[in-house]
């Protein structure tokens, strides 16, 4: 066969973090009773106002400053006029234009494997609103929830010609855009649940050619791991029709998660067919140099910059500066640690290791201060982790100690210092102590200490097992090594 | 006609797109209406507009905007008696047959 390149095109839709809808004031939730949360304006009964929200503004804002993108003095809002059910006005409120939408001619960097970094242009961020949901029926026929309808939506399209080139850098391409927008607060980033939608325009040409293929666009991707197999399934199946002398038809496919394979959905409709224009109801944006550079200034240090600088100041692996970056308050708990005076390899490690787990398995999150208002948190805060380091470094308890105290200070929420202390859990560092016992250990093993001397040195981790038993695990690792060498060759 | 004119198969498109029924006769009279239309776009294409700055909008207002705090919604029994058929909440509609 051939070889056939790829080239991805990504839209993204991500639901907005707002209270309140795109352009009346009902209010934005996941779930609940359908049809809960309509009022005259998302349902666009006659006579209705439409006013935008100012929150969704921001975001959308926001983000294309984060994606670097130009901001127009002007931007103004459009109606794209498709019939469909869930679509209760008969038109979808969107931005449309080259250089109308909030922003414009950005890009994003994501990580390459080698180290450096990749630059995937991006075309346009723009604001509109979410159509409602199609349930269908088990009997036959649909049902309709407008709930949805009319929650503030940022599209996020990258440019063309495309800059992505094989799955893993769609998937990547998505990882890093998921993570701004956490990071910017301005979407919960919950593909599960729909918050955040990937759509890829997908096409393959021969190697070396330089006209691009027909692409097919595919929906319904809602993990990264979807997105990583929609990318490499639409190519093999491309790749083999033009091999066998076919034409990729330009349509919309879905996937389907459970054969790990595409379908047809529908014949794309042509861009004309929409008929937009601007919508004589919205007033027009307008975005002052003064209001945009604030703006910016105001951005947060985004996760591929910090991840950076993990690595360059504090000495971090890019693996673990990218775990500690992936999500903004874990990376935020990890300064504060760093902040009262941790060492970021230790603090790390316990933070990456053990607190993740536990987290994991408590299902509760970190907090770095103050009190949650939502969902199960934990006890540990960064204080903590920076005491149970330095209890270590200074020789007060041993690694394995620490262990058994974090899991009790996770628990009860108790400094460790604490812990060590009403626990007895200090670490014998008394040279004459940890020998005594050692001697002890071996006098009363004297058969096995008569085979270690006879050359069966595998026994040596026996000798350290029972002192490590008799010590309740407190005994100085280093010392009792060195001591039951000494106490084996004498007795 | 001038350059901009509409086809009588793209009357029939546009009246399609807009889920409108004609019949032969109705369609040649809309498409003899929106060529009138179009004529006066071409009008206004003959003008001087040299030195006139473009208008977003026929209002003269921007950033207009309504604070993120969430208000009244209506009573679901109100919108959905404003369907023809409902269950369990929903608003019923016929099956979507992707064409």
């Amino acid at each position: 066969m051939s070889e056939y390149v790829l080239s991805v095109g990504m839209e993204v839709h991500a639901e907005l973090r707002t209270e309140s809808k795109m352009f009346c004031r009902c209010p934005v939730a996941f779930g609940g009773m359908p049809n809960t949360r309509v009022c005259p304006v998302c349902l666009g009964l006659p006579g209705t106002l439409p006013v935008p929200n100012r929150a969704a503004v921001q975001m959308v804002l926001r983000t294309a400053l984060a994606l670097n993108c130009q901001v127009p003095a002007h931007s103004v809002f459009h109606r794209k006029n498709y019939f469909y059910p869930d679509l209760p006005k008969g038109y979808q409120v969107s931005q449309y234009g080259e250089t109308n939408p909030i922003g414009y001619y950005g890009y994003l960097e994501i990580p390459k494997l080698d180290g450096t970094t990749k630059r995937i242009k991006i075309r346009r961020v723009h604001l509109e609103e979410d159509t409602g949901k199609l349930l269908h029926l088990p009997g036959g026929g649909s049902g309709v929830d407008y709930n949805r309808a009319g929650v503030p939506l940022m599209e996020i399209v990258t440019d063309f010609p495309p800059d992505i080139e094989d799955p893993d850098e769609a998937k990547e391409y998505l990882v890093q855009l998921r993570q701004t927008l956490l990071y910017l607060g301005v979407c919960d980033g919950k593909m599960e649940e729909g918050s955040l939608r990937c759509e890829p325009n997908i096409s393959v040409r021969l190697a070396g050619a330089e006209t691009y293929g027909t692409k097919t666009e595919l929906k319904n991707l809602n993990s990264f791991r979807a997105v990583q197999l929609g990318c490499m399934f639409e190519k093999k199946r491309q790749s083999e029709l033009l091999e066998g002398g076919s034409k990729v038809v330009q349509e919309t496919r879905g996937w389907n998660e459970q054969t790990e394979s595409s379908f047809l959905m529908r014949v794309k409709e042509s861009e004309q067919d929409y008929r937009y224009f601007p919508d004589p109801d919205l007033i027009p944006m307008e975005f002052t140099p003064e209001q945009i550079e604030a703006e910016r200034a105001a951005l947060p240090e985004l996760p591929l910059a910090k991840s950076t600088r993990y690595q360059k100041d504090l000495g971090l692996s890019p693996y673990d500066a990218g775990v500690l970056t992936a999500d903004r308050a874990w990376a935020e708990f990890f300064e504060s640690a760093i902040g009262q005076g941790g060492d970021a390899k230790q603090v790390c490690n316990w933070m990456n290791g053990d607190f993740a787990k536990l987290l994991n398995e408590a299902g509760e999150t970190a907090l770095t201060s103050g009190e949650a208002t939502v969902g199960k948190t934990s006890k540990v805060r960064p204080g903590h982790i920076v005491e149970l380091t330095k209890l270590i470094e200074a020789g007060t308890i041993s690694g394995k100690i620490a262990k058994e105290v974090f899991g009790d200070m996770f628990t009860s929420g108790s400094m460790p210092s604490e812990l060590v202390k009403s626990k007895g859990l200090t670490q014998i560092s008394d040279p004459a102590e940890v020998l005594a016992v050692c001697e002890e250990v071996v006098r009363e093993n004297a058969g096995q200490a008569e085979q270690y001397r006879a050359g069966k040195e595998g026994l040596f981790g026996f000798f350290v097992g029972q002192v490590m038993k008799k010590t309740q695990g407190r005994a100085n690792p280093a010392l009792v090594q060195e001591s039951l060498k000494k106490a084996l060759e004498t007795q | 006609m001038g350059w901009m004119s509409i086809s009588l198969d793209e009357a029939r498109h546009v009246a399609k797109l807009a889920r409108i029924e004609l019949d032969g006769a109705e369609l040649m009279s809309f498409q003899g209406k929106l060529n009138a239309l179009l004529g006066h776009f071409e009008d206004i294409q003959h003008l001087d507009v040299a030195g006139v700055m473009p208008k977003p909008h026929a209002v003269s207002l921007s950033n207009v905007f309504a604070d993120d705090v969430p208000g009244a919604c209506l009573p679901r029994e109100v919108t959905l008696a404003l369907s023809a058929e409902t269950k369990a909440g929903l608003h019923i509609v016929p099956t979507i047959i992707e064409d």
